[in-house]
């Protein structure tokens, strides 16, 4: 069923009793041409590019709980693209493009919302810094624009600026920056890609992998062996316990990153803002919740929930820029398992292993990349090299030591 | 999380720092031939598991002294804690163990060396 104004009338008229499910509930076939593990964002859309973009047939994703059981559905919705490093801007780049056009591409309202983001700075090194960034992004086509105190007072009068600590002195903008719907996002790929025939079978474990001479033939699940072409792996927090079934040891640690969302307050806040002494961010939902975040905890965990210094550390961070949030009330806080990468930057690209690729690595950048990593990876999969704005997100970076370290604080996951 | 320090007892766990693995603490040889991979696989490579995680703290809020902390990655809970520098100390004494042999040639050259500083005084004397 495709929805549209019509559709919605329809419905309405006949009191909703002719809504068909969103997506099928196939039981596996014996073998697929590409098995995707993983029915996150990613994986969905990866499914999603490969049958529309590529032409691909007779795909599988597996999942091992339910779609948009994972990261998809516990992220702080941000969407962006204000990197500095000529490896990640384009792709960050690309994938703001591909949100633009995403609710017409799969006929879904992903409800995003170009609210924009504002970076504060604090400093005159900071300011260098955001010129540097700003004009980083605006050579790869991305919009950037420096805001100072005035301008930024203007568009939120509500900012601590005199702050003894860290004084507000401006901040760079991207206005089509913005946030959206992360479990429509998922529920939008996984029906787009039903429709073109892809079959999403959830509540499939993947126990081991067929591995013969190098080669990788199929997957071992909890309903039973599947034989396959190609096999992409898209797990984020659970790469590097699923690629240890192929023997693989990645550059990845796991890691648990909180959430926290208040109480419905109204419209205070008008796009995203993000801290630039501290690691905290914080939109407001179309709910009226304000939606925060800020460090990874930084211990390897698997655990989905976080300890208490964290929740503090990113309180005192929302305090510094905004005390008129000390009042509203946390109604809840949550976490999620980031496949945090030794540089900070993802990983799509082939294995050792011949037909087993991976797309991992993704920290806690995962939720604003999800057109382009399902793009980029879709297109690796399908033509056997990588998307022209993939090309340095590679597995070898790290021997090679063309790391591309954003944060620029060397191998050591809890410090992106 | 509280970390039970050897030393200081039950601490709680944001008076310290994280590094990692545990595995951090074998530094791998410089001068050896794989010395390229053994660096790749020593800086980057991780087991990352689900379930029990060997890790080095360090007590950076407190007596400033770096531990190995078993936890599990599931549940959050510390199930032991002990120095780092015992942990690294009784890893070489492992090795020493195993390649006992060699102790002998180091006793040579230890002899020799006495003998050498022995002669260097002599010449001092005259």
């Amino acid at each position: 069923m495709r929805y549209s104004i019509w559709s919605l009338i329809n419905q309405a008229l006949t009191g909703n009793r002719n809504w068909t499910p969103v997506w099928r509930e196939p039981e596996p076939k014996s073998h697929y041409d590409i098995v995707i593990v993983g029915g996150g964002g990613h994986g969905l859309a990866t499914a999603f590019y490969l049958a529309s973009r590529y032409g691909m047939k007779n795909i599988a994703v597996l999942e091992k709980g339910w779609i948009g059981s994972g990261n998809i559905g516990r992220n702080t919705t941000i969407v962006r693209s204000n990197y500095l490093l000529d490896g990640n801007e384009p792709f960050y780049e690309q994938s703001l493009q591909l949100w633009e056009g995403l609710e017409q591409d799969i006929n879904y309202n992903a409800m995003m919302s170009q609210r924009g983001i504002i970076n504060l700075y604090h400093s005159d090194a900071q300011r260098d810094s955001y010129v540097r960034r700003g004009n980083a992004m605006r050579l790869h086509g991305a919009d950037a624009e420096l805001l100072s105190q005035d301008q930024l007072c203007s568009l939120c009068p509500f900012l601590d600026y005199e702050n003894a600590r860290f004084p507000i002195m401006g901040g760079l903008l991207q206005k089509r920056a913005g946030t959206a719907r992360h479990d429509a996002v998922a529920w939008g790929y996984a029906r787009a890609a039903d429709q073109r025939g892809v079959d999403i079978i959830q509540n499939c474990d993947v126990t081991d992998f067929l591995i013969k001479d190098g080669v990788c033939t199929g997957v071992e699940t909890s309903k039973g062996t599947i034989r396959t072409g190609k096999i992409g792996v898209a797990v984020a927090g659970s790469t590097s316990r699923v690629m240890a079934k192929a023997g693989l040891r990645l550059p990845i640690e796991s890691h648990v990153l909180q959430a926290f969302v208040t109480e419905g307050l109204k419209p205070v806040i008008p796009g995203v803002i993000t801290f630039g002494a501290g690691h905290f961010y914080i939109s407001q939902s179309d709910k009226g919740g304000l939606v925060f975040g800020g460090d990874i905890d930084g211990y390897n965990s698997y655990a989905q929930r976080g300890n208490l210094p964290v929740f503090e550390d990113v309180c005192e961070g929302g305090m510094a820029i905004m005390p008129m949030i000390g009042r509203a009330r946390m109604l809840r806080n949550w976490g999620g398992i980031m496949d945090m990468s030794m540089d900070g930057s993802p990983i799509i690209d082939k294995t050792p292993i011949d037909h087993l690729y991976l797309n991992a690595g993704w920290c806690y950048g995962g939720f604003k990349a999800t057109p382009a990593s399902g793009l980029c990876f879709a297109h690796l999969l399908a033509r056997d090299e990588p998307h022209k704005v993939a090309t340095k997100l590679r597995l070898d970076r790290f021997r090679r030591g063309a790391m591309l370290d954003e944060r620029g604080a060397g191998a050591q996951p809890n410090l992106h | 999380m509280i970390i039970n320090h050897p030393h200081l007892g039950p601490r709680d766990a944001s008076e310290f720092t994280i590094l990692g693995d545990a595995s951090l603490i074998n530094r791998p040889d410089w001068q050896a031939g794989d010395a390229d991979d053994a660096f790749y696989t020593y800086q980057y490579l991780r087991d990352n598991p689900a379930g029990l995680h060997r890790e080095l703290w360090f007590h950076e809020q407190g007596d400033r002294s770096w531990l190995v902390v078993t936890r599990d990655t599931v549940t959050h809970a510390v199930i032991a804690v002990a120095l780092a520098s015992d942990v690294a100390k009784a890893a070489k004494a492992k090795t020493a163990q195993k390649t006992a042999p060699k102790k002998v040639a180091t006793q040579k050259t230890a002899t020799k060396k006495t003998a050498a500083k022995k002669a260097a005084a002599k010449r001092n004397a005259t």
